[in-house]
């Protein structure tokens, strides 16, 4: 049979089996290995890519089923030559140690902060929480996706393990107001 | 690496189209929604078809979830993200809320739906343990028409239901009373797996303070969830307490039938039964006083 789908902004067509899952689709048929194949069986979340901006795990989901739809993976978070930020935040706060579940992580960092731009830590934890980092750097990935949204709010962190507790703005008497 | 085994893939763009699809395709053929229960029983070789049909594009036509002053009605293609989402739903039935933080995790809740939940007909499963704790009835659709039957007409079976070949689930349909409250209460083993036991408990109290009416069901202890008529016999025109409860929990523990297996010895399943239905009960009432009890147990 044959599927289209739209892949990081470019339409493709393929003849493929219709039993082909999405994560093999992409890696073995269109070459984009940034996606990786994990537990095969939806648990580890490695898999995750946007499809119409929602994480799903492609190991889960047939490529003929993501036919019509868009899909993108940690290949497409990167735009003209600028990191996203949220692989910056990974970059910065070394949100990945072996680096297996780090596209998987991006992924579901991307469509949280979409949704909600200044996640607690709570949230993102509750967001990544059908995946699983087998090096267990679970602090350093939730720093790296709150620095990310920091940084998408405008507001510079400072890159310190341990911020300090209350970095407030001297309040001067008599300022505009 | 694991792969299903060869099918052909159909997909239906509306109800009619993938009920005239089944009809020509017998029973070759099966529907798959958010395929996170099929998709992974296809490639342990579990299930084979000759067919898949997908329905997903029949989100818009069954994706809703609508609030009338006698019941609350349910596409079978709403996701679960959107039971969790939905604040109509959880002011109506908090079960939903409870049950949905613990079902899988939120990148496969994305993706699987009601309709697909009950379909599956996992003993494990937990929204058929809402349904049944809420004595749903599921509309079920062929090319004759629909028909509703209750959820223990829909269960026949592990991974059976009353759905035939040519038909397909199209709505659940919850009956709304004054004076309710629910809650659902579940052990797994590691966050987001399938229920060692679950229990869920839904309240209707009257105005003098005494309980109405009130259900509870099981997951995991049984062929399918289970309803438990000797606990509403139980607690009916009772007033609440902790040793209404207990009694409740007993009956719930002596009702079921856990078998012993990876998850658990019989004897600890029916511990949680006990104890789950308790805890169950006591948030549910707890809600009906409008108690917004989410903290502890």
């Amino acid at each position: 049979m044959q599927v289209t789908m739209t892949v990081n902004g470019d339409e493709v067509t393929r003849e493929i089996e219709g039993r082909l899952l999405l994560v093999h689709f992409l890696r073995d048929h269109l070459g984009l290995t940034g996606t990786h194949w994990g537990c095969d069986t939806s648990n580890c979340g490695t898999c995750v890519v946007l499809m119409d901006g929602e994480p799903v795990k492609s190991c889960t989901v047939l490529a003929a089923m993501a036919g019509g739809h868009e899909i993108r993976t940690v290949e497409g978070l990167a735009a003209g030559g600028e990191l996203d930020p949220v692989q910056q935040g990974f970059m910065n706060c070394h949100g990945l140690q072996c680096g297996f579940c780090t596209p998987g992580m991006m992924m579901t960092a991307r469509a949280l902060l979409d949704r909600n731009p200044d996640p607690t830590e709570h949230e993102i934890r509750e967001a990544i929480s059908g995946q699983i980092c087998r090096c267990t750097g679970y602090a350093t990935i939730v720093r790296s996706i709150r620095w990310a949204a920091s940084e998408q709010a405008g507001i510079r962190t400072e890159l310190t393990p341990d911020p300090p507790s209350a970095p407030l703005e001297p309040v001067t008497a008599g300022s505009a107001s | 690496m694991q792969v299903p085994a060869p099918f052909e893939y159909e997909r239906a763009t509306s109800v009619e189209g993938a009920i005239g699809l089944l009809e020509r395709l017998g029973d070759s053929a099966k529907i798959v929604a958010g395929g996170h229960s099929l998709l992974p029983m296809m490639k342990l070789r579990l299930a084979n078809f000759e067919y898949l049909v997908d329905i997903n594009d029949l989100h818009g036509e069954l994706g809703y979830i609508t609030l009338e002053p006698d019941q609350v009605r349910i596409g079978a293609m709403t996701r679960h993200r959107e039971l969790a989402e939905s604040s109509d739903l959880a002011r109506v039935f908090p079960i939903f809320g409870d049950a949905e933080r613990v079902i899988a995790d939120p990148v496969v809740r994305n993706r699987g739906t009601l309709g697909g939940s009950l379909c599956q007909a996992d003993p494990s499963e937990d929204l058929s343990a809402v349904c049944t704790t809420l004595n749903a009835s599921c509309v079920i659709r062929g090319s004759d028409g629909e028909r509703v039957v209750s959820m223990e007409e829909f269960h026949r079976g592990p991974y059976e239901t009353a759905v035939g070949a040519a038909e397909m689930l199209i709505e659940v349909r919850f009956p709304v009373r004054p004076g309710g409250g629910s809650a659902y209460f579940k052990v797994e083993r590691r966050a987001g797996d399938w229920a060692v036991v679950s229990a869920g408990a839904a309240v209707w109290m009257d105005g003098d303070g005494t309980i109405a009416d009130a259900r509870v069901g099981l997951a995991a202890v049984g062929p399918n969830t289970t309803g438990l008529p000797a606990v509403s016999e139980a607690l009916r025109g009772q007033h609440p307490s902790e040793e209404l409860y207990a009694r409740a929990g007993e009956l719930a523990a002596q009702g079921c039938h856990p078998v012993t297996d990876q998850r658990g010895s019989a004897d600890y399943k029916r511990h949680l039964a006990d104890e789950l239905t308790r805890r169950a009960l006591r948030r549910a009432v707890q809600r009906a006083a409008g108690v917004s009890g989410t903290e502890g147990s």
